[in-house]
């Protein structure tokens, strides 16, 4: 954690008590310094971790054991009756369900085009770093504004892409009545954001890998696929790990794409077919149902513990297997 | 000025906040001011509503006779707006000193006066022979002891259509015959057949039945709540009735399944996708927004004689720290000459029944709509108008039984599974 002092008590040459002693109080404040400091460093950020992150958290878990409306002064204890209802409701079950689904739609095509991008810019190119910063351009884009845009061009009678597809003999798509089309819709957009960022992180990642790895195997005659699959994949995994359960944290939290593509819909469609958890947590908490939307916080946090913790085994035992 | 949005969750919320309001609130913050305006006293009044009402003039009018009072307007969007209020009235801080208040929301502050001064305490109920008596109750409170808001405009109902997809359907275009048409919902229905059959290339006959379900519930003399304000929108034959109608105009295909204010439907309106819909005074100037072009939209009567969506009143928040000229700033603000201004401004419908014989509404002719008189289209449907009791989350239960139309109009749900979900889903409502 912190340097070793290199003056140990123990090493003081005996038969000088005095330069001992001052040596030894010398030593304590030294201790103190080396010990203590850097708590002292860090501690603004726990500070204000545990006003805004820890204590809401503990109070959200006190409130979901309550009956509790905003405006209520009274609040009855009811245990884990909230939990109970929870689990007994299909709207949560189909929300669950809803987040996953879009989940997984858009983390898993982002990050492998994130890395196929990463690989493409590593490498020696004209206007490089004019490239790079087109990557983080969607990401800078007002969130909102891309899903007006993209709800726009998802529209039906008078949307772009339908009319694209109208080419091809499809019609009439209505891409936010069903389930998978507005999953994928709703992926669309979020991969539209995100692609580029973690693409970003995975250039950083390989920008550290050996260059004379890549000679060799140029040598050897790998092609450019091998490099990536043998080379540049297995080298960057650790930081693979990282954007997945960062994205995985993220596509579980979706919140403002759902909620824009049903103009402001806060049930996510008329049959909740695209209603994420955090939209339900909304509805919830625009009813002032504090209780009952914190149990639906507390049962995502959960959730979202559950599914980074596997992915995390998953890309961690994947590991094995490529090296 | 006075739209009541398909989406109003927060109705619930503002229940609770009135039944709270209830326990504990009798006179939070009524001591710290006399309110005595003498006459050196700069005194700041606040004012906020959810869109631009056309008051700038009036503000300046009120000047004139008080020239202590200083007037800031604030806007929010309109569900902002409403929820704004709720955690406000909640949290007993940061209320201005007139709110509006939307007919969709209104029922749902007053079963509780303690939250708003009584405007009685201001002379204010000398007022009440002016109004439309329906719009006057709307402002008291459920227990009769308070009279809570006075009202600004109403929202007759008419339906609107669209003259050139009626001509390519061979339906006539004259706004009376188009009326003749349609006294009843089942006449309506049958024209719509009729226009579907004649297959006018990307136009169904209206947007979608959710704003038709509407009107129909809110011309029955009950709709989701009974006299004592207990829900019953699942054993009220009108209401299954007005959702039968519905689902037979879904059935026939006249729906183009554009749900009313999203982006879709904006677009629908310029592109002419529906050749009709259901139309309170104020969606006329949501029509002109989008920029159909000139006599693209005419109207004609609703089906069914008469009605109102919307329409909102100014109410004084117990917070207020000026009440009496706050009172009379809403005095003004919704004294004659100032409805008259505003119907020529802002198409707001006054609520006073004797502006309606008054040349300058009655004779009044919007050159957009193809010279209609809205003003008498629309104060014959004020005037039709059976008022019905309307209950704090009357907003929740509505967008229930909407979803529902729109499941079987996408083909995800039978009718029977529809109804059946709407009920558990009112059911839920708390």
């Amino acid at each position: 954690m912190a340097t070793r002092a290199p003056d140990r008590p123990a090493a003081a040459p005996p038969g000088r008590p005095v330069r001992a002693r001052r040596g030894l109080r010398r030593h304590l404040v030294h201790q103190l310094d080396t010990r203590a400091s850097p708590y002292a460093y860090v501690a603004p950020f726990f500070l204000l971790f545990s006003a805004f992150g820890l204590f809401p958290l503990a109070y959200t878990a006190w409130v979901s054991l309550h009956e509790w409306t905003l405006l209520e002064d009274e609040h009855a204890f009811v245990g884990l009756e909230n939990f109970r209802t929870l689990l007994a409701d299909d709207y949560f079950w189909n929300a669950a369900f809803n987040t996953l689904s879009i989940g997984v739609l858009s983390t898993v095509p982002q990050l492998l085009l994130a890395i196929w991008l990463a690989h493409l810019l590593n490498r020696p190119l004209r206007a490089q770093t004019f490239l790079r910063i087109t990557l983080l351009l969607p990401n800078v884009t007002s969130v909102v504004a891309v899903v007006v845009i993209f709800s726009q061009l998802f529209g039906r009678d008078f949307g772009m892409i339908n009319w694209m597809l109208s080419w091809f003999g499809v019609g009439g798509v209505a891409w936010n009545e069903g389930v998978a089309s507005s999953h994928a819709a709703i992926s669309v957009m979020i991969m539209w954001r995100w692609t580029g960022y973690n693409a970003l992180i995975f250039l950083a990642a390989m920008q550290a890998v050996p260059r004379e790895l890549y000679e060799a195997a140029t040598l050897d005659g790998a092609s450019g696929l091998t490099q990536l699959r043998r080379i540049t994949i297995p080298m960057i995994k650790p930081t693979i790990v990282f954007v997945v359960i960062t994205s995985t944290i993220g596509a579980m939290q979706v919140l403002a794409e759902p909620l824009l593509f049903g103009s402001y819909m806060v049930t996510g469609g008329v049959d909740r077919q695209y209603q994420t958890l955090s939209l339900l947590i909304y509805e919830n908490f625009t009813r002032l149902d504090f209780g009952y939307a914190s149990a639906i916080s507390w049962m995502m946090f959960l959730f979202i513990i559950l599914v980074a913790g596997v992915n995390y085994l998953l890309t961690r035992r994947a590991k094995g297997g490529l090296t | 000025m006075g739209k009541l949005r398909p989406l109003a969750p927060m109705l619930a919320a503002v229940a609770l906040t009135v039944s709270v309001a209830a326990c504990g609130s009798g006179d939070t913050g009524t001591a710290s001011a006399g309110g005595s305006g003498a006459p050196a006293e700069k005194i700041k009044l606040t004012v906020a509503l959810f869109s631009d009402f056309h008051y700038a003039p009036l503000y300046e009018e009120f000047k004139k006779t008080h020239p202590n009072v200083e007037i800031v307007e604030r806007r929010a969007q309109f569900n902002d707006h409403h929820t704004n209020l709720i955690t406000q009235l909640a949290t007993g801080a940061g209320a201005a000193d007139v709110v509006a208040v939307e007919g969709g929301y209104v029922g749902a502050f007053t079963p509780n006066p303690g939250k708003f001064h009584d405007l009685k305490q201001f002379g204010l109920d000398k007022r009440q022979g002016e109004y439309l008596d329906w719009k006057w109750q709307q402002g008291v409170s459920n227990d009769g002891s308070s009279l809570m808001g006075l009202g600004t405009d109403v929202g007759g109902l008419a339906m609107c259509y669209r003259p050139d997809l009626f001509e390519k359907a061979g339906l006539p275009t004259d706004r009376d015959e188009v009326s003749a048409l349609w006294p009843t919902w089942e006449q309506y229905i049958e024209a719509g057949k009729k226009f579907t059959a004649a297959n006018v290339p990307g136009a169904k006959f209206t947007d979608g039945p959710g704003e038709h379900f509407r009107a129909m519930v809110d011309q029955a003399p009950t709709g989701y709540y009974d006299d004592q304000y207990n829900v019953i929108a699942g054993t009220n034959p009108e209401v299954k009735k007005a959702f039968d109608l519905s689902v037979k105009m879904i059935d026939a295909g006249l729906s183009a399944k554009l749900p009313a204010f999203t982006p879709p439907w904006n677009t629908g309106i310029v592109k002419g996708s529906f050749a009709t819909m259901v139309c309170p005074a104020w969606k006329t100037g949501t029509i002109k927004d989008q920029k159909p072009g000139e006599g693209a939209w005419d109207i004609a009567a609703v089906p069914g004689g008469g009605g109102n969506q919307g329409g909102t009143h100014l109410m004084v928040p117990k917070q207020s720290k000026h009440p009496k000229e706050a009172a009379e700033l809403i005095d003004l603000l919704t004294g004659k000459e100032s409805q008259i201004k505003l119907f020529k401004e802002a198409s707001a419908l006054p609520s006073l029944p004797e502006l309606y014989d008054d040349p300058a509404v009655a004779e009044f002719v919007n050159p957009y709509f193809g010279n209609a008189p809205i003003g008498k289209i629309f104060t014959d449907a004020a005037k039709a108008l059976k008022p019905q009791k309307v209950g704090p989350k009357a907003g929740d239960i509505l967008k229930a039984f909407g979803d529902g139309l729109q499941r079987i109009e996408q083909g995800k749900q039978k009718p029977d599974e529809a109804w059946a979900q709407a009920l558990r889903d009112v059911e839920k409502i708390k």
